[in-house]
């Protein structure tokens, strides 16, 4: 007992000054590291809020209009009208179709690899979903372009290839992968006590899937899925080639659309800078920010209610 | 573990890339400081075929030439003068007199048009559509934000091999000078109706076109293909249809053709002034037509 705290008291001093200096520079390094992402992100919204701003004052441009008119005539001759609200349904209509294709598939996937399957089958599984999420967005969209819109001509009877359907369907290939791995994990949390508990209780499989783990893992699931939202909402390449790039709101699922992501990859290179055009693309930029924003922040408050259980 | 050899590899084959670039990089740099000359060539995604030809064509006359083209349509192209970054901006629709006025402000010179071919703006169908003939009337009806025709049996044709009748429209993205001559053309300046599927590129449209029974599009007459059909234009129902050719592209006939013009900032010199002079001769102008567009009239030869 009392020899302790004189080795202590000799140890200290042992340590070298430049040691000290050392540790305190790295810790800056690190703490300066986790600060960055921080700033990342308030600058980039800075920069985009500013080029979009000057354009609020502009007569041509209403905000009203911004948001409740379908009218996107960014280069009209005799009436410039920037209305998104056909963008906007656009987005949204893909994304949910995309999630409807996405998340039983996705869920599904998760179940299956975390209680189902067999370790081997699981590494081979697992391999290959993550091949799936390494695949470029640029290649998804090739595929929808080339292979998905014969297909939906030939079989699914679409008057033209390239439509919502044809979008949604590559989103849901892009999404899937991320529900599984996040899923699973999710999935993986939930303590063993509770499946012992639950195969003692003389539970079947499926009645310990649908009462007990799922119902553990609600949150992550569901942060699983948010997350894949997030994916399908801020998709770029993807969608451009594939949803056939019109500016209407949707009447059905084969009908073409336009998103707000594709809009300003479009339009972006060719409004003049400085002029309303290009202003009004970076405000679609700042509407898409708030929108996986929201969506992010959402995701990550579903986890963090998992974290606290 | 699979995960992290695949970064490897991936590393690997990014760091050998960046090599690979560095080292190609130095070379043409100092192949560009010795007697090679490099003349950058931009705009009209209609034109982008013929520049390019015209390009490969001439590093066969002249290999100290190195012609760099790109496309992204008229107004990028016309957009990149005014900046003063290409020596020649090509482009299917005129600079519009404040155009002009920006590029005098910015770099203190006037651009210079020269005409260096004519184009037929074509309208295509899918092969197997019975059409053969549209009025400018039908095709504004149709493209226009006010126009009434959306059904294939309003223009008294029934596609075969599908049930849908409902027109698809495939138009331009908004920059492309094809665009704007159409808009100006047929729809009188009047806007497109919301829904059109806006391509890219003339390339685009056509295969899109190819692939779409129940479609309708506009591109130049040189992205013609196997798949489209090009539909004969009447001027005004009831007059004749005019089926886009050389002849009737040059004799005016067909209603929506257009001239092809270069833009260069003051008069052209140098090797500028020689690869536009080529172009426009015998040679360069075999290629334009090979390309698929309409040469200049044989004797007045330049301009």
């Amino acid at each position: 007992m009392s020899s302790s705290p004189t080795r202590k008291q000799r140890q200290r001093p042992r340590r070298a000054l430049w040691a000290v200096a050392g540790e305190t520079l790295l810790e800056w390094i690190i703490r300066l590291s986790g600060i960055s992402a921080i700033i990342f992100v308030l600058a980039i919204f800075v920069f985009v809020f500013r080029e979009a701003a000057p354009v609020l004052t502009n007569e041509e441009f209403n905000l009203v209009e911004f948001f409740t008119s379908i009218a996107w005539y960014p280069t009209s001759a005799q009436n410039v009208r920037y209305g998104t609200l056909a963008l906007i349904a656009g987005t949204f209509s893909v994304t949910a179709l995309a999630m409807a294709l996405a998340v039983p598939f996705g869920l599904g996937g998760a179940i299956y690899i975390s209680e189902f399957c067999r370790p081997r089958t699981r590494e081979v599984l697992k391999i290959v979903i993550e091949l799936l999420a390494a695949v470029p967005s640029v290649v998804w969209g090739f595929i929808g372009l080339t292979v998905m819109s014969r297909l939906l001509v030939e079989y699914g009877g679409a008057p033209v290839g390239v439509n919502m359907l044809n979008g949604a369907i590559i989103l849901a290939l892009m999404a899937v992968p991320i529900i599984v791995s996040i899923g699973e994990d999710a999935l993986k949390a939930v303590p063993d006590s509770f499946r012992e508990a639950g195969i003692a209780m003389g539970a079947s499989r499926w009645q310990l899937i649908y009462r007990v783990l799922l119902p553990a893992a609600k949150n992550g699931l569901l942060a699983a899925v948010l997350l894949g939202i997030g994916r399908a909402v801020g998709e770029t390449m993807a969608v451009l080639m594939a949803t056939g790039h019109a500016v209407q709101i949707p009447h059905g699922i084969l009908d073409p659309i336009r998103t707000l992501t594709a809009n300003v990859a479009a339009e972006l290179g060719e409004a003049p800078a400085g002029s309303p055009h290009y202003r009004v693309l970076f405000m679609t930029g700042v509407l898409l920010f708030t929108i996986t924003f929201v969506v992010n922040l959402t995701a990550d408050f579903v986890i963090r209610g998992v974290k606290r259980k | 573990m699979i995960v992290s050899r695949a970064h490897f590899v991936g590393t690997v084959a990014l760091i050998l890339a960046a090599c690979f670039c560095l080292l190609s990089g130095c070379r043409e740099s100092s192949e560009a400081s010795g007697s090679r000359a490099t003349i950058q060539n931009k705009g009209s995604d209609t034109m982008v075929n013929v520049a390019q030809a015209w390009a490969e064509e001439y590093r066969r006359v002249r290999p100290d030439v190195d012609v760099e083209v790109s496309g992204g349509g008229s107004g990028v192209g016309i957009a990149a003068l005014i900046k003063g970054t290409v020596d020649i901006a090509n482009a299917s629709r005129n600079m519009k007199p404040e155009e002009m006025a920006q590029a005098r402000a910015n770099t203190g010179k006037m651009p210079v048009e020269l005409i260096v071919g004519y184009d037929a703006l074509a309208v295509f169908v899918h092969k197997d559509n019975p059409l053969d003939e549209i009025s400018i009337d039908q095709l504004a009806g149709i493209y226009s934000e006010k126009g009434t025709i959306t059904l294939w049996s309003q223009l008294g044709v029934q596609i075969p091999n599908t049930r849908h009748d409902e027109i698809v429209r495939i138009s331009r993205q908004s920059s492309s000078g094809t665009y704007e001559f159409f808009r100006e053309k047929v729809l009188s300046k009047k806007d497109f109706k919301l829904g059109s599927l806006d391509m890219n590129g003339s390339k685009e449209v056509v295969e899109l076109v190819a692939g779409t029974p129940t479609a309708i599009g506009y591109s130049g007459m040189g992205y013609a293909s196997a798949g489209v059909k090009m539909l004969k234009i009447a001027k005004e129902p009831g007059k004749p249809a005019v089926e886009p050719t050389m002849r009737t592209t040059l004799s005016k006939e067909y209603p929506i053709a257009r001239s092809l013009q270069v833009y260069t900032l003051g008069q052209p010199a140098g090797e500028v002034k020689e690869y536009i002079e080529w172009m426009m001769g015998p040679d360069g102008q075999r290629v334009l037509e090979e390309s698929g567009y309409v040469p200049l009239p044989s004797k007045a030869g330049g301009r």
